[in-house]
């Protein structure tokens, strides 16, 4: 009985911390849309049709950029709101 | 928000909501999620040309996330994905060159459409008869004792003679992969399998997994979570391939890309958690509904010629 409360009780925390994750998260996302890609976007348009082949490389450095660089937001989002526990 | 480069007007939480799923399903199952992804960027409106170009681009960045989370659960055969990244990106080049080839006879959009189509049907067919027929099996057997937490890793498919058949071709030269417990197979039907992963994966777009992850299992007898681990890292290389030969084809929206990788990052995280609560013919079965919704929108959008 003790035990099933001890679970109930965790598996609201792991969601309330998911919750504000999320929000947090999505305020970070929101920023980053209006300032980074708003100011990406000329000279990206401009590269796709002047310099194709730096255009290509640019898209899979920007790509990955964002992937490690979002995964360290989420894993530090994870541990702060978790008390040290990433999963 | 209007994206200049391929000059359309898509909602930016639309971008995300779609990379938040396909992000869940991708660290999930380890499949790029590009029978959703896809079908999604065409519903608003993208020429599939874009669409394919665009999600590989964006599967790229999801995948190196989700391909880390794995690598650090022990679930990628590094040597495995090594040797199919050279077989994919063959493939792969030749799929971009046939939606060139498509695109400039002005039949990309209901070729692609079509092709799509059947392949999600098929492989959604496929996998329902297969994971049902390996849970039947093993309700049959007597029950084993357990050892306590190895719940989650044991796997077992109805189709593990057909592998053992596949393993026996000897045909030089063999090659051994012991993180994935496979003693000798051909490394021409590794290669195989990854061109045709890779032929998919330039057609139709995403990583592919949604073919090259039930290889794995059915032809390679990879157990299912390396499978799910070596498909995502083996994704990140032919999808970098991918992404640099469409690009260069003009097929690219590096902006629609970051918008939809937004979502992903975090749905991703949550995918890889997850598979260490299910076993093998659980995770094959829940894959199921996947391909036939992306196939869904598709048919919604070839006979109305609506946007969503």
């Amino acid at each position: 009985m003790a035990r099933a409360s001890v679970t109930k009780k965790e598996k609201t925390n792991t969601l309330r911390a998911f919750l504000v994750e999320l929000a947090v998260y999505a305020v970070f996302v929101t920023g980053y849309f209006f300032l980074v890609l708003h100011y990406l976007s000329r000279w990206l348009q401009d590269l796709h049709l002047n310099h194709v082949k730096i255009y290509a490389l640019v898209t899979i450095v920007l790509i990955i950029g964002q992937a490690v660089l979002l995964e360290s937001v989420t894993t530090w989002l994870l541990r702060l709101l978790r008390g040290g526990r990433s999963e | 928000m209007h994206f200049p480069i391929s000059n359309s007007d898509i909602s930016p939480i639309y971008l995300a909501v779609i990379g938040f799923l396909i992000g869940v399903l991708g660290g999930f199952f380890g499949v790029g999620g590009s029978f959703i992804a896809g079908p999604a960027l065409r519903a608003v409106g993208l020429d599939w040309n874009f669409a394919v170009g665009t999600d590989l681009a964006h599967i790229v960045g999801k995948s190196v996330v989700a391909a880390k989370r794995h690598r650090a659960l022990g679930n990628v055969d590094l040597k495995l994905g090594l040797i199919m990244a050279v077989g994919t990106m063959g493939g792969a080049e030749v799929g971009a060159q046939l939606i060139q080839m498509l695109k400039r006879a002005g039949n990309v959009n209901s070729v692609v459409s079509i092709v799509s189509i059947a392949i999600y049907v098929s492989i959604s067919s496929f996998m329902i008869w297969e994971a049902w027929r390996t849970l039947q099996y093993q309700k049959k057997r007597r029950p084993r004792a357990k050892i306590p937490g190895t719940a989650a890793k044991q796997d077992e498919s109805s189709f593990s003679h057909r592998t053992r058949a596949i393993q026996g071709l000897k045909i030089w030269p063999m090659v051994s992969l012991p993180a994935s417990g496979v003693k000798a197979i051909s490394l021409w039907i590794i290669i195989l399998v990854s061109f045709i992963g890779g032929l998919f994966s330039g057609f139709l777009g995403g990583g592919a997994g949604y073919i090259r992850m039930p290889m794995l299992v059915y032809v390679l007898g990879i157990p299912t979570h390396l499978a799910v681990g070596t498909d995502l890292f083996e994704i990140i290389i032919s999808a970098s391939y991918g992404t640099f030969s469409h690009a260069i084809k003009g097929n690219v929206d590096i902006l629609i890309a970051l918008v939809m990788h937004t979502g992903a990052a975090i749905g991703a995280q949550i995918g890889a958690i997850s598979t260490q609560y299910f076993a093998g013919p659980k995770i094959r079965l829940a894959f199921v509904p996947l391909p036939l919704i992306g196939a869904a929108i598709v048919i919604y959008t070839l006979v109305t010629g609506h946007k969503l």
